[in-house]
């Protein structure tokens, strides 16, 4: 019988339990302020959530992929509709629920990966993006025909007790976000995640081995949008707490390829580190704008430092380490390491 | 030549950090009572032209009340953050600005339906007063299910059916727009359909046919929209669009099909001269509404005089002074200052900062009379308007203008809808309706 789960180094457990702790004792312990939650970690959880779906498709199988705000879109339209319309159902089986009918939109938009690839795909599965949000649009019923557009998320309640402040709504998070976490790198080490990468090096001997292209494609799409999916709800309802097609347009979708892109290919911590990066460097340039400057520099300089810097940093990573932030952060420590065990000897 | 190059270094640094700690003093060190105020700018992107005029007044007016000795001594402070018109950058930056220095902000002002809605569902919980000025959520208008909700001066349904009387005025009566046809051509987004419950309840019962025809943001692409009006061939078109570029290319996308432009009715958010000059001659004979005039009030004057003439004002472009959205964000700002004058009074708090609540009791408490106005010195620029626990939209009014290549010029005066009651009614059946779904007794008033 395959083992279920991967084996884990000490090393990897010890990793595992610090962030725990971190993550669940020493955070709702010493951040107090709910900016802290509302507009940081709870959004960059989110968002690393989705990247790692985008990861997957794109970083593992190797299959550009650009839609992950569709699926995120319709994550959280159909966790909303299943609260509003299944009484009684749990929260937590409204998100898995949510994920499963994303991954269904990711097949069926997976479907045009078994004939093209590369840039091409990259623009057969754009469709999905505007395929899903037009039709949340189009159709009233998704949106439980409210006249604006823009419907007001319901309280997260699980088992009776609502999760409404911003620490429970992180605690929600980091419940979901971690054994999603640790899923998906159970999958990339195993025969999963082989599988997706001798697919992303090349496929035709991946298929000379025995790899079924359609099985392996077709499932990292179904898992990716899945992650996509539960990550557009949690997004909807903790970060947002209102529903609005426009929330998810194509502009997120970048957003998170970039995330991938700049924290490393092919890597779940990278996951992390880009979206953190993506997430946080204009809210620093702004603090920084407001808090040394004193506004001095205006907004608009601002926003065009965030663009300049985006674009620049695109470009060396490419060049440079296309590997991403995520290397940079293992040979920084392993150097640092290095340099430690060197000392003692 | 190594040393020397690091001597040259470590000058240079020195230089940059005395640069950076000189610039980073803290701008309100002094120990008087201050109120602090967020603004939550959209200076960036395709509404930049809206964002800098209303934000700048704002700013601008801030300045002038400190000037002038602050709010019975209270000075003011704000911060800054740039949404960019984005709802999410919105919620982000609504929660950055909360809190300063240990005070919290009283009012939230996003210029923006989209953004309005994202933190709409915050105020409550967090005491905070959300002024819509003139845009957002039209069912706030009701005050006992949205206590903390504001949207005077008027929201887009009195807007909507201001127009449409003004249509039917042109024609020569009700009875005349029965079989007229009017297409609604709007940005596909929140903002966009806002107006459209009440547009439709109204042209259903004059008989008047609607089509709906809608752009995707940021709205330049408008050919095959302007194509189908062509098709249609309706008497009256309402635009509903966002930023000076949609605006502008509706113009002259109507000037190619020769649209008449006598014909066509502007939104408030389409309604500044950022969004008539691009279009140049097309834009010409433009119908719009205001529910801030432009021009030179004796109150636009003084702040050209005292905070422009001090080199302390924020707009790059002087000659926007007066413009449509500069003298809008006069208006909400005036409205801010009022409502924190009248907390003070109303809670003893005189010449003392003031919370949530106490600044909500003040907001509602706004009555602006012609002979108050008189005294601030907008007479004229805005409808006289007073707010009530249960109504929260104001004067529900608007005036149209029409533009004539250089200026706008005011056609009629503060006009109100035909029937106001009916407005109204859709406003509390629909604030009725969010109430029930999210079980909200409604206050007494």
């Amino acid at each position: 019988m395959k083992p279920i789960f991967m084996t884990y180094t000490r090393g990897d457990l010890i990793n595992l339990a610090i962030l725990l702790i971190v993550g669940v004792v020493v955070i709702p312990m010493t951040v107090s302020s709910g900016y802290w939650y509302t507009s940081i970690l709870i959004p960059w959880l989110c968002l690393a959530l989705a990247t790692i779906g985008q990861q997957i498709i794109m970083g593992y199988t190797g299959q550009l992929a650009l839609g992950a705000a569709g699926f995120m879109a319709a994550g959280a339209f159909a966790c909303f509709n299943l609260i509003l319309r299944v009484p009684g159902i749990p929260f937590v089986g409204a998100l898995l629920i949510s994920g499963l009918i994303a991954a269904a939109f990711g097949i069926l938009f997976g479907l045009p990966s078994l004939r093209v690839r590369g840039i091409y795909l990259m623009v057969a599965t754009l469709a999905s993006q505007f395929f899903i949000i037009w039709m949340i649009d189009k159709f009233g019923w998704f949106k439980n025909y409210d006249s604006s557009g823009i419907i007001t998320a319901q309280d997260i309640v699980i088992m009776g007790k609502p999760f409404t402040s911003p620490i429970e709504m992180y605690l929600v998070i980091v419940a979901v976000v971690t054994p999603m976490t640790l899923i998906a790198m159970n999958m990339a080490r195993g025969s999963t995640g082989r599988n997706w990468m001798s697919v992303r090096d090349m496929d035709i001997a991946a298929e000379s081995m025995g790899v079924s292209l359609l099985k392996t494609k077709l499932q990292a799409f179904a898992i990716s949008s899945f992650y996509c999916g539960v990550a557009g709800a949690l997004f909807a309802f903790t970060y947002l707490k209102s529903l609005e097609p426009v929330a998810f347009d194509i502009k997120l979708s970048f957003k998170v390829l970039f995330m991938v892109i700049l924290g490393g290919l092919g890597t779940i911590n990278g996951a992390f580190i880009g979206a953190g990066f993506i997430l946080l460097f204009p809210v620093l340039l702004n603090y920084i704008g407001n808090n040394v400057f004193h506004g001095a520099i205006d907004a608009t300089i601002i926003s065009a430092i965030e663009q300049v810097v985006f674009g620049v940093l695109m470009i060396i990573f490419m060049i440079y380490e296309p590997l991403g932030m995520a290397k940079l952060w293992d040979t920084t420590k392993t150097k640092i390491i290095g340099l430690i065990n060197n000392k003692k000897s | 030549m190594l040393a020397k190059t690091f001597k040259k270094l470590a000058s240079t640094l020195t230089v940059v950090v005395a640069l950076f700690s000189s610039l980073a003093i803290p701008q309100t060190a002094n120990s008087a009572e201050t109120q602090y105020f967020p603004i939550a700018s959209s200076r960036v992107g395709p509404y930049s032209a809206m964002g800098t005029g209303y934000y700048g007044a704002q700013i601008d007016y801030l300045n002038y009340v400190n000037m002038t000795g602050g709010v019975n001594g209270v000075m003011l402070t704000w911060q800054e953050c740039e949404t960019e018109y984005n709802a999410v950058k919105t919620v982000e930056c609504y929660q950055r600005l909360l809190e300063k220095d240990g005070q919290r902000i009283v009012v939230f002002d996003t210029l923006g339906t989209p953004g309005a809605y994202a933190v709409i569902n915050r105020m409550a919980k967090d005491n905070v007063v959300l002024a819509q000025y003139g845009y957002g959520r039209t069912d706030g208008a009701d005050g006992r299910v949205w206590p903390w909700v504001f949207n005077a001066a008027s929201h887009y349904w009195s807007q909507i059916a201001v127009k449409l009387k003004f249509m039917a005025e042109i024609e020569g009566g009700i009875d005349k727009m029965k079989g007229k046809k009017i297409v609604h051509l709007h940005i596909d987004s929140a903002y966009g359909r806002e107006p459209l419950p009440a547009m439709r309840k109204i042209c259903a019962d004059w008989g008047t046919e609607l089509v709906e025809i809608s752009i995707p943001p940021p709205g330049l692409e408008q050919q095959s929209q302007w194509l189908q009006i062509r098709k249609e061939k309706p008497d009256w078109v309402t635009f509903w669009g966002a930023g000076s570029g949609m605006n502008s290319t509706a113009m002259t996308n109507a000037a190619r099909i020769n649209f008449p432009r006598d014909r066509m009715m502007y939104v408030t958010f389409g309604a500044a001269e950022e969004d008539m000059y691009p279009a140049g001659d097309a834009a010409i004979g433009t119908y719009a509404v205001a529910n801030a005039l432009p021009g030179e009030y004796p109150l636009v004057k003084e702040i050209k005089n005292k905070v422009y003439g001090a080199g302390k004002g924020n707009l790059a472009d002087e000659s926007r002074i007066g413009s449509v959205y500069w003298n809008r964000g006069l208006g909400a700002a005036v409205m801010w200052i009022e409502g924190l004058r009248n907390a003070q009074k109303m809670h003893n708090k005189v010449g003392k900062a003031v919370n949530g609540a106490e600044f909500r009791d003040g907001y509602e408490a706004i009555n602006m009379t012609e002979a108050r106005m008189k005294e601030l010195g907008v007479d004229g620029m805005l409808a006289p308007f007073a707010i009530s626990c249960a109504n929260h939209e104001g004067a529900g009014k608007f005036a149209v203008m029409q533009w004539d290549g250089k200026k706008f010029n005011q056609v009629t005066g503060w006009e109100a809808p035909l029937d106001p009651a009916f407005i109204r009614g859709l406003v509390e059946a629909s604030a009725a309706k969010f109430a029930k779904e999210n079980n909200i007794t409604p206050k007494k008033c």
